[in-house]
């Protein structure tokens, strides 16, 4: 059976547990679905950020995610996979990302969502710009992500 | 060919996407890179340190030695913060 991946890059919010809904509706195959959801934070150290906004690459983006959601099912026995990245502009609290990952047991449902986080945030065309009380800067990439997506190449 | 940019790439460069023609002796993304710096300050500005910059040729990530012969769309941006 083909694994049903969605992919979706939006402006709007998402709703974790209508995705989940609409990721199990009908399945009877699903044992288990790991979320992660990634929320902009209203501080970076000791300094307060009012906003950010998220830049992407059209298409480019999406074909990103794709092969490595690919990637996943071919890694996995996943049986579904959900992945929704916001654009534009977020507030302290807002939802950024979400990754659902379902499968018969947990182990391949964490292992795969995992993947899929470390690659997106090393991998995918997407930047991040604060704004902050002394103007606005573009966040730097961390070695730690590249890293985290480096040791999924280390077999 | 289409060049894109992105990010702080893109605002140093003022432009988010333009189409050019390098001469036949530009032929690695290296040689690009050096080609578009010499085209103006903000294009200096953007390329100032090339290791930080990351290329993708038709939508795929390439390293700096990759040859841009035959790509349609290069674009330019720095090290990915998404997620």
């Amino acid at each position: 059976m083909t694994v049903p991946v969605t992919i979706r890059i939006q402006d709007a919010d998402f709703d974790i547990a209508a995705e989940i809904a609409a990721m199990s509706k009908g399945r009877t195959d699903i044992g288990a679905v790991v979320s992660f959801s990634g929320i902009c934070r209203g501080a970076e150290g000791d300094d307060a950020v009012a906003a950010l906004t998220l830049e992407h690459y059209p298409g480019m983006a999406e074909d990103e995610i794709g092969r490595h959601a690919a990637e996943a099912v071919k890694r996995w026995p996943v049986t579904a996979l959900t992945i929704v990245h916001r654009v534009g502009r977020m507030l302290p609290g807002d939802n950024i990302v979400l990754v659902l990952a379902a499968s018969s047991h947990r182990q391949a449902a964490f292992a795969a969502a995992e993947f899929l986080m470390d690659y997106l945030k090393a991998n995918a065309p997407f930047w991040k710009r604060e704004e902050r009380a002394d103007g606005t800067r573009w966040v730097e990439a961390h070695d730690r992500d590249d890293a985290a997506a480096a040791r999924w190449s280390k077999d | 060919m289409k060049v894109k940019y992105f990010a702080w790439v893109r605002e140093r460069i003022g432009l988010d996407e333009e189409t050019i023609e390098p001469p036949a002796e530009v032929a690695t993304v290296s040689d690009l890179i050096g080609w578009l710096s010499a085209r103006g300050e903000g294009y200096a500005f953007a390329f100032e340190k090339p290791g930080v910059i990351r290329t993708a040729l038709d939508r795929t990530h390439v390293r700096p030695d990759t040859p841009i012969a035959g790509a349609r769309e290069v674009a330019f941006f720095p090290p990915m913060t998404g997620g």
